[in-house]
Parts: structure tokens; sequence; C-alpha cells
């Protein structure tokens, strides 16, 4: 049954977009920085190059599932994600717009009431880097108050 | 061939700080515009006590060791021919700035595919807060790609 204010939603349906801002070396610095992942293959072109026969330094696939992680936080309330998933398909490269989209797959009735998801995650040339799932509580009304502070 | 008497190896447990700054920073990385990442009050107004922690933070959290890349070394394994393929995280609470989580890591699952020419190295690292309640799982798929024989 419908519940005033509780919004509605049906399988096939998308969630909003994310697009990323073009990935740019400074973010790949702050990433390394930020995530501690120090794999130099992320930052240092040299050692791309010399050590690992890149071109160049690719991005680090767990900063394409922050993407899709932005995607969700976006549209549900962060303590609402159950499970989050993803395949890492392929690499991004300094200069990539990477564009996040989600579609809901099932609406599973039970408590908590839950909603499936696939996620993607391709660049501005329409490769995918990242496929994905995700499980969410139903988004309602009382969720988008956030969590009891006590907790 | 990987080691697969490894499968159920227990890395050294560790504790870890939810660092304010530190997310602060990592929602600049990722380009995160959303307050209740950024700014405290923001997360205390929608029912916080401090910042979240990201959805793939758990992830970084597993980096603040004193050797990261600790799976590599189990297995003698470097930077070459690895990728990693997957990664799961499954929620059970929350997780705000100021807490601290405790981590367990182990080698869950070796397996193989195209007869031992791609190698699968699953790692699962349980976190739980002070009282030993769950709080996430973190589950990374590492892929090591067999170099052609010498």
């Amino acid at each position: 049954m419908k519940t005033v204010g509780e919004p509605q939603y049906a399988v096939g349906d998308s969630i909003p977009e994310l697009r990323a801002p073009p990935l740019t070396r400074l973010t790949l610095a702050l990433y390394c920085g930020a995530s501690g992942d120090h794999n130099p293959i992320h930052v240092d072109s040299d050692y791309a190059r010399s050590a690992a026969g890149l071109e160049d330094v690719i991005g680090p696939g767990m900063l394409t599932m922050a993407y899709l992680g932005r995607l969700l936080t976006n549209w549900v309330p962060q303590q609402s994600l159950l499970e989050f998933q993803t395949r890492l398909l392929a690499p991004s490269k300094p200069g990539d717009c990477i564009t996040c989209t989600g579609r809901i797959t099932a609406i599973e009735e039970g408590s908590p009431r839950v909603i499936r998801l696939e996620l993607q995650a391709e660049n501005q040339d329409g490769k995918k880097l990242a496929t994905g799932t995700a499980v969410v509580e139903y988004p309602d009304s009382s969720a988008t108050e956030g969590v009891n502070t006590s907790a | 061939m990987l080691d697969r008497s490894r499968i159920g190896y227990h890395f050294p447990p560790f504790q870890v700080e939810l660092e304010k700054g530190r997310l602060r920073l990592f929602a600049k990385a990722i380009g995160e515009t959303n307050p209740i990442f950024i700014d405290e009050a923001a997360a205390r107004a929608a029912g916080y006590r401090s910042l979240p922690m990201p959805p793939t933070y758990p992830f970084c959290l597993g980096k603040d060791i004193p050797d990261p890349f600790d799976t590599l070394h189990l297995f003698g394994l470097d930077f070459s021919g690895i990728l990693h393929g997957e990664q799961c995280f499954r929620y059970h609470g929350l997780a705000c700035a100021g807490d601290t989580l405790f981590g367990q890591k182990r080698v869950s699952d070796i397996y193989d595919r195209k007869n031992g020419a791609l190698e699968f190295i699953v790692v699962v690292t349980e976190f739980k807060d002070r009282d030993g309640r769950l709080v996430c799982e973190a589950e990374q798929t590492i892929v090591v790609q067999r170099r052609s024989s010498p």
C-alpha cells in the first residue's frame, strides 16, 4: 500500500546518474594519499612506463567504485546500504569522464523491504570500467532522518 | 600455482581510527558534494554522530596497517600481473568519524580459471566496533595473471 510521503519505485527504474568530474592527475594524487593505496602505478608515470610497461598511469579501480558509491549515497541515505559489489573491468585513464548509472532489478518484500540494483561505470567513449550490484533498504521518510544518534 | 594451504590464513588483527580529517580528504579526492560527508554540522543535522564512513572507505581502512600489501607478500607476489578484479562490501552497522574499528583479515578462497592462467585470491576483512559488533565486511578478489613459463 502506498504510504503518504513514501517514494515509489519499480523494477526497471533508473536512479539519478552521477557524472564524476574529469579525472585529473591531481585527483589521482589526492586519492592515493586519502585512500592509503600507495601503489605507484596510479600516480608515478615513470614507474608505470618502466616497471609496468604502460603508456601512463592508470586510475585505481576503487576510485571508480567510490564514484558508484556516490551514485548510491546521492540516492539513498548511507545507512540504507546493505551490500555493494563491483567487478572492475578496465582501469580509468587521466582525462576520463566517468558516468555512473544504476537500475532497479528487483524489489523484495520482507523485513527489511529491499531494492536490488545493477550498476555501471563507463567513460566518455562508452567503455565499461565497472559493473556491479547493490542491495539497499527501501527508502522511506523515516530513513531520510538519518540514524539514531545513540546507535 | 598459489599455495592453496593458505586458504583460512588469518593476518594479524589491527585497529584503526576513523579520522575526520582523512574522511574530508577522501571526500575531496572522490569529488564528494553531499555535505554529510564533509560538514560535521550537516552530518549531525541528518542524525549521524559525526561524518559517516563512506561506502568504499573500509577498503582504505585495510590499507592503514604496517604492510598494506601483505596479501601479495604472503604469496611472494609483487604488483606485476596483479589486478584488483572484484570488491564487495557488506554493511551491518554504521561507523562515524572518531570511531575505532578492529579489523581481521583472512584468505577466504583461492581458485583458478583457464587452466591456471588466471588465479584468484579472495581476502575478507571484518571490521568490528569496540563492543565486538560487526560493522562491515570487505571482500577483495585479487586476480593473478600467470606469466608464460621461463
